[in-house]
């Protein structure tokens, strides 16, 4: 990886320069919750300002950028007897600034699925090509776990990585047009002091982190509690909401169906994103369920990421941003609900 | 407005060009471009099942498409639904695919009062298959329960159009009763061009029912086999499924050597939606066919 510095004044110009040509999505403040904190949201900005760049977490991911909440996977018209099938993938650039290490290791899980895995998606790849990516670090919230995720470093998935050292942004390079971009500021070539600063940042950050997860052994744990009380103990609680699903930067679950215009002249088949915790998510013509308990499906959640998805691609599928958490007005958080699972084992 | 991104047009890759064919399952390309195919046939088969012919339009698409025995599609109706059909014909048969359908929701339901001449969308074939070239040089027991003789009916026509290759074949199909047996007018073909022994059992006779009354069970543990040597399909409701694998076992069969065809809701195909999570895995990618062994390892599975 090649790194560089920059003043925080041509980050701004480069940010300005991007604003001027492209559309820039960044963390934008919308409000403040019931507790009086701001509430922030990756949304498209036309100032530099605007962006929130300090800010401690969004409720939702940037995953809608990728894998918007619906969207139309071809469009039908319909003649008489016979239709014809129109397919298009976005091709329209934009730029993501200020993104955190967590959701750009969410997006490096997706892109096992969706472009290395069987059946590479096109709509997912083509916004991922069409997408320039600017993240930066900050120092966890008192409930982020992503370190125990391996998730609190970037080593992929981006084109440029900032690291906030006061006086100047220390600047991974993640991808060639990241390179480029840099070209047209001035970005500097970093020195031993540089190095040193950066350093003393990470450690700074690793040492912040007050949430500890154990997961290592969860897909072994995971196979001997499937059985485990405390999946009820949970499940009663769980409402059936689906929000932690929709809040998650890795979770990708979904559906499809179609739908026909009033004249039926045209239609389309329309994917919309799902969660596992909803009841019909696993219900079959004629009413049979796959998992018709609470219990089962939230059991499902779990399962999946740190079993299935390890069994697939070696590593768990959460990136520890307690989004989740957050969002769930039961208090069903990972570290919680995982904390349980080992406290059974050690009995 | 000057850009400095510039759009990044995907499709212009050669891997876009010609035909998409989902058997290269790493290939970048229109992965929701189905087959427009037109219904050529319709047989009923019972109150509730209908057989359909279709034959992919495009020469192109049609000579490109190729399946295994135990594969499935995903069929849509554009603007009503998408559903997934496990493929009931011939994989040597090049000309059309036949797919046998029960009515059980809106898609189903549709497709039944189709006539001949409507248009589909085709995509696949999605998923694993019955191994039936590893089966060569040893007996083969097909053994399906009520519906489940719609996935059956592609590894038994390659089996019967190969016979020389395989031992003794048999085949055991239950149903409830006796106008629900699917394919009626198939088996003096499979008994006597097939060569094979077809045994039928219905769980409650009617006035003319001649044949065996019972469940499947009993006409397997009424069946000579040789345990060493034999492979075993398996399809019907997972409680069949069970109790005939667990009685294959008992009696020697390997696990590793049955295979049975999973169920589950099915959006994609493709291992993507997953929608049709069983245990660990994806049922569209590892299976849905899967050995008995790995059925016995997948959690919730039956
Ligand atoms: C691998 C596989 C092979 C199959 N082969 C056959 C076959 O050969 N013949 C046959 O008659 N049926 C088969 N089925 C079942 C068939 O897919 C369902 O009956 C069908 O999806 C019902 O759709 P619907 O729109 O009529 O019902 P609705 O209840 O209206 O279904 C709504 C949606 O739910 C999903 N869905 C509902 N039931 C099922 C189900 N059982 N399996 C998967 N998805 C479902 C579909 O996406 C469907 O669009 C197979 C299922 C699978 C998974
Ligand atoms: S957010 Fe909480 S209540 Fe809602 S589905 Fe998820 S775990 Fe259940
Ligand atoms: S903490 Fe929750 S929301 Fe965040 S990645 Fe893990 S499962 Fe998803
Ligand atoms: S059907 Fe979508 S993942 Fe299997």
């Amino acid at each position: 990886m090649l790194f560089r510095t920059l003043a925080k004044a041509e980050f701004r110009k480069l940010v300005e320069l991007l604003l001027a040509a492209n559309e820039v999505v960044g963390p934008k403040r919308v409000g403040t919750n019931v507790r009086g904190e701001p509430l922030h949201q990756f949304l498209p900005v036309s100032a530099f300002d605007e962006l929130a760049l300090d800010y401690a977490n969004t409720e939702f991911p940037p995953k809608t950028y990728f894998l918007p909440y619906r969207e139309d996977l071809c469009s039908y018209r319909f003649g008489d007897d016979d239709w014809t099938q129109d397919i298009r993938y976005q091709v329209h650039p934009r730029v993501i600034v200020g993104m955190h290490a967590c959701d750009i290791n969410g997006l490096v899980k997706l892109d096992k699925v969706f472009t290395r895995d069987t059946f590479p998606s096109p709509y997912y790849l083509s916004r991922r090509k069409n997408t320039l990516i600017i993240g930066i670090d900050h120092l966890p919230g008192p409930k982020c776990f992503c370190r125990s995720v391996g998730a609190d470093l970037v080593e992929r998935g981006f084109d440029l990585f900032l690291s906030d050292l006061d006086t100047r942004y220390f600047v991974a390079i993640g991808s060639d047009r990241g390179f480029g971009l840099l070209q047209r500021v001035d970005a500097k070539a970093i020195t031993d002091e540089d190095r040193a600063d950066y350093l003393a940042l990470r450690h700074r950050i690793a040492d912040a982190f007050e949430t500890h997860v154990d997961v290592q052994n969860l897909p072994s744990l995971l196979d001997i509690e499937f059985e485990s009380k405390l999946w009820k103990k949970w499940g009663d609680k769980c409402l059936s909401c689906g929000a932690c699903a929709m809040v998650c930067p890795t979770c990708y679950c979904y559906g499809v169906h179609e739908r026909v215009s009033i004249d039926f002249r045209c239609g389309a088949k329309v994917k919309q994103l799902h969660s596992c915790n909803l009841l019909d998510f696993a219900m079959v013509a004629g009413n049979h369920n796959f998992r018709p308990t609470r219990e089962s499906r939230l059991k499902y959640r779990y399962y999946h990421q740190h079993r299935g998805f390890v069994e697939a691609y070696d590593e768990p599928n959460c990136v520890g941003c307690n989004r989740c958490g957050h969002a769930c007005l039961v208090g069903i958080n990972p570290p919680d609900v995982i904390a349980d699972l080992q406290a059974e084992e050690r009995r | 407005m000057t850009r400095i991104l510039h759009g990044v047009d995907i499709t212009r890759g050669a891997s876009f060009r010609g035909v998409v064919d989902f058997n290269q399952r790493y290939r970048l390309q229109h992965v929701d471009r189905n087959f427009k195919s037109t219904i050529t046939t319709i047989v009923p088969l019972t109150d509730m099942e209908k057989l359909f012919q279709l034959r992919i339009d495009d020469d192109a698409e049609r000579a490109t498409f190729g399946f295994l025995p135990g594969q499935f599609v995903m069929l849509e109706v554009p603007g009503y639904g998408e559903v997934p059909i496990s493929i009931s014909s011939s994989p040597s048969n090049k000309a059309y695919i036949e797919l046998c359908i029960r009515r059980a929701g809106t898609v189903t339901n549709l497709l039944h009062r189709a006539r001949p001449g409507a248009k589909v969308g085709l995509r696949g074939p999605f998923g694993t298959h019955f191994p039936t070239g590893q089966m060569k040089g040893h007996d083969v027991l097909l053994i399906a329960g009520g519906l489940g003789l719609a996935p059956l009916r592609a590894p038994i026509f390659d089996i019967t159009e190969n016979r020389a290759a395989y031992g003794r074949v048999h085949i055991l199909y239950g149903t409830k009763d006796p106008s629900q047996l699917l394919f009626d007018y198939q088996y003096e073909t499979w008994r006597r061009v097939g060569g094979v022994e077809l045994s039928i059992a219905v769980e409650h006779a009617d006035a003319d029912w001649k044949g065996e009354v019972g469940l499947i069970t009993h006409l397997l543990d009424r069946l000579t086999l040789d345990a060493d040597d034999t492979f075993a399909i398996v399809c019907g409701p997972p409680v069949m499924f069970k109790h005939v694998c667990s009685r294959l076992s008992a009696r020697g069969v390997p696990m590793d050597r049955m295979f049975v065809s999973l169920e589950r809701r099915m959006h994609c195909g493709m291992g993507k939606c997953y929608r049709c999570n069983v245990g660990h895995t994806s049922t569209c990618i590892d299976g849905p066919v899967f050995d008995y062994w790995s059925v016995m390892n997948l959690k919730e599975s039956i």
